[in-house]
């Protein structure tokens, strides 16, 4: 039992030291900016375009640049109080769809945590007090949202999830109208099953969210998303 | 499965029942029968998913006097103005559609040897299963000068309906600068933040139409839910305009007198113009009725919501007792499907799974200005335990506020759908 005990805590330690010793590459970051530029500004002078300008973007609430065109769910999650921190801008930068659902950012995601991490070094130079930049805890990495293959690969069991999906459906409503709480119905197995565990990780921030995903194990969050996948 | 029962049935041996399927329903009549007693968020719910999970296999029939139901949830938004009676009112068509037998009567008495349940119209509905879910009445005395008999001039409006028009009309015709006094209830009671988002809702409306009004709330209590929250709302939106008198300043020590409309807060005599009372409360009668209560309450086992009293009897929502869950339609409506499915189970061996509580209960202060508090909860082997929680902060931004707002508007067509079917 020991033993054991011990190995695991090693373990969490060396994950918290990998997360918690700062960001990339601020010049090899200004290269990757590149796939950004085409919608985003960043420096001096820098103005919106189709995405807002991203000076001071780190400590910013999202969805709040004044002039900038956001979709309601960005508006919505900045309401929330999703900040925009080293832990979720790399979560959105990833991939933007599965931290805010229908964003009108359309870009695919940077894959490669190095770029991600050196992106955020390159924008982290134009925020206004980069020595005091919110960054993630230390238990949290910042791969925290790429989830195991293994979970996204769990079979979720469609007669548990009907069960378990009837607590969802006081709320969400089963016809997948949005009548102020957005429709859950046929959605992507694997889309469903990131926002759920982003919402666990508390990544995604609404607190009856967070709460009802807090308490559902990878199995539950698989068989949720196997009876919703099916219901029109 | 119903081929399965019949040639099982046709043995007759009810060793060989037993044995074959020991936690199965195995009666002498054909279908299994499920009789719920009460149409709101506990007793509509649990009949929907029955009837809808079951796919016919038993005959559900839902005993509710009213043809139309009005929510008692959102009622205090029909008081500010912010939704008109008609959106409040639920029709039972979409159960009976669902395959529902909808019983328009009273519920006189429950017969468990012989299980029973006998109708105010005459006859009686025999059940395998009966779930019980008849909501609150109020405790006999509980506030001096006060009874059925004067809640026309005093109303509790504290079930929707008639009551809530009724006080509506009575705020309405308050003359200019008068008051405005309730009497809140003791604990537990139905919608613990209920009495304080009437305070809210009542002082957005006089605010707007009678500004120079004055609200006086009698409270047996000490504190109350989402205190903070309210007392911030009210300093900020009705300056002056409320007056909360806990128990510190004698709010438990209240009479009223319906005929000379004054109430007495701790032997100060006050003239009002509008008086809601809202009495101490207790489970539905037909609960006590029933013999299934202890005290005011019927206690529950909370892995199913069985009563501790009777295995054939399940007790849901406001009347029962069952530890840490506020008495809410939310909660209600979420200890129904964790009771369809166990009944369901027991009647035709479906997959029980495990128990899994929740609540979110959101609270209107002023226009655009929602707060929320919520919870979720497991069954031990004593109650249904909080696992964790939330709640709204002070000093929150309006436009949080706002989506919290939109959010409980979201929830009250997805309860409603839920309750009633689409």
């Amino acid at each position: 039992m020991r033993p054991a005990f011990v190995l695991f805590l090693v373990a969490v330690f060396a994950a918290g030291q990998g997360a918690a010793s700062g960001l990339g590459d601020a010049e090899k970051g200004a290269a990757v900016f590149k796939k950004c530029a085409s919608c985003h500004e960043v420096g001096k002078g820098a103005e919106n375009r189709v995405g807002p300008k991203l000076n001071g973007v780190f400590g910013r609430t999202a969805g709040t640049v004044e002039g900038v065109k956001y979709s309601t769910n960005m508006i919505r999650m900045g309401n929330d109080g999703l900040v925009w921190t080293a832990e979720t801008l790399d979560a959105y930068i990833e991939n933007p769809r599965a931290l805010v659902s229908k964003t009108r950012m359309s870009f695919r995601g940077i894959a490669d945590a190095q770029d991600r991490s050196d992106l955020m070094a390159y924008l982290r130079s134009f925020s206004d007090n980069p020595a005091n930049i919110p960054e993630a805890e230390p238990t949290a990495t910042g791969t925290d949202h790429d989830l195991d293959p293994a979970i996204l690969a769990i079979q979720g069991d469609p007669e548990y999830g009907e069960y378990l999906a009837s607590e969802c459906s006081t709320c969400h409503q089963s016809s997948g109208v949005n009548d102020g709480i957005p429709g859950i119905t046929s959605w992507p197995t694997e889309d469903f099953v990131v926002a759920m565990h982003a919402y666990k990780r508390k990544l995604r921030p609404h607190p009856v969210m967070q709460m009802m995903a807090g308490r559902l194990s990878d199995d539950e969050i698989a068989a949720l998303a196997a009876y919703f996948k099916d219901l029109d | 499965m119903t081929l399965n029962r019949r040639i099982f049935l046709g043995t007759g041996a009810a060793a060989a029942a037993t044995l074959a399927a020991p936690t199965v329903f195995a009666a002498g009549h054909g279908k299994p029968r499920v009789v719920v007693i009460g149409g709101g968020a506990g007793g509509a719910t649990a009949a929907r998913y029955i009837a809808k999970d079951s796919k016919g296999e038993i005959a559900v029939t839902l005993i509710e006097p009213t043809r139309q139901y009005y929510t008692c949830f959102f009622s205090n938004l029909y008081l500010g103005g912010f939704k008109e009676m008609d959106e409040l009112g639920h029709s039972y068509g979409g159960l009976a559609a669902g395959g529902v037998n909808v019983v328009h009567d009273w519920a006189t008495g429950v017969d468990r040897d012989a299980r029973t349940v006998a109708l105010a119209g005459g006859g009686s509905v025999p059940y395998d299963k009966l779930i019980v879910a008849p909501g609150i009445d109020f405790v006999d005395g509980a506030v001096a000068g006060w009874d059925l008999s004067t809640q026309n001039a005093m109303p509790h409006a504290y079930k929707g309906g008639s009551q809530t028009e009724l006080l509506k009309a009575q705020l309405m015709a308050m003359p200019q600068g008068g008051t405005f006094a309730m009497v809140a209830p003791p604990n537990p009671f139905r919608c613990p933040p209920g009495p304080y988002e009437r305070v809210s809702m009542v002082a957005h409306y006089l605010k707007a139409n009678n500004p120079t009004a004055k609200i006086i709330v009698a409270d047996p209590k000490a504190k109350f839910s989402k205190q903070l929250l309210f007392q911030e709302g009210w300093a900020t939106h009705y300056a002056g305009m409320i007056d909360w008198i806990g128990e510190d300043f004698g709010g438990g020590d209240v009479a009223v007198d319906a005929d000379a409309m004054t109430v007495t807060i701790d032997g100060e005599v006050t003239k009002v113009d509008v008086c809601n009372v809202i009495p101490a409360m207790k489970a539905g009668h037909i609960a006590e009725m029933a013999g299934v209560t202890q005290g005011n309450w019927a206690p529950v086992n909370a892995a199913d919501m069985s009563s501790k009293t009777d295995p054939d009897i399940y007790v849901l929502g406001d009347a029962a007792q069952q530890g840490d869950m506020p008495k809410s339609g939310f909660s209600a409506n979420s200890q129904a499907k964790v009771c369809a499915n166990a009944v369901r189970g027991a009647l035709t061996g479906s997959k029980v799974f495990p128990a899994k509580f929740s609540n979110t209960c959101w609270s209107l202060i002023d226009t655009n200005d929602g707060v929320k508090v919520g919870a979720t909860y497991e069954a031990t082997a004593e109650k249904i335990a909080k696992v964790d929680g939330f709640i709204s902060e002070t000093g929150e931004t309006a436009e949080l506020r706002k989506t919290t707002y939109e959010e409980s508007e979201g929830w009250y067509a997805g309860i409603t759908a839920d309750m009633f079917g689409a």
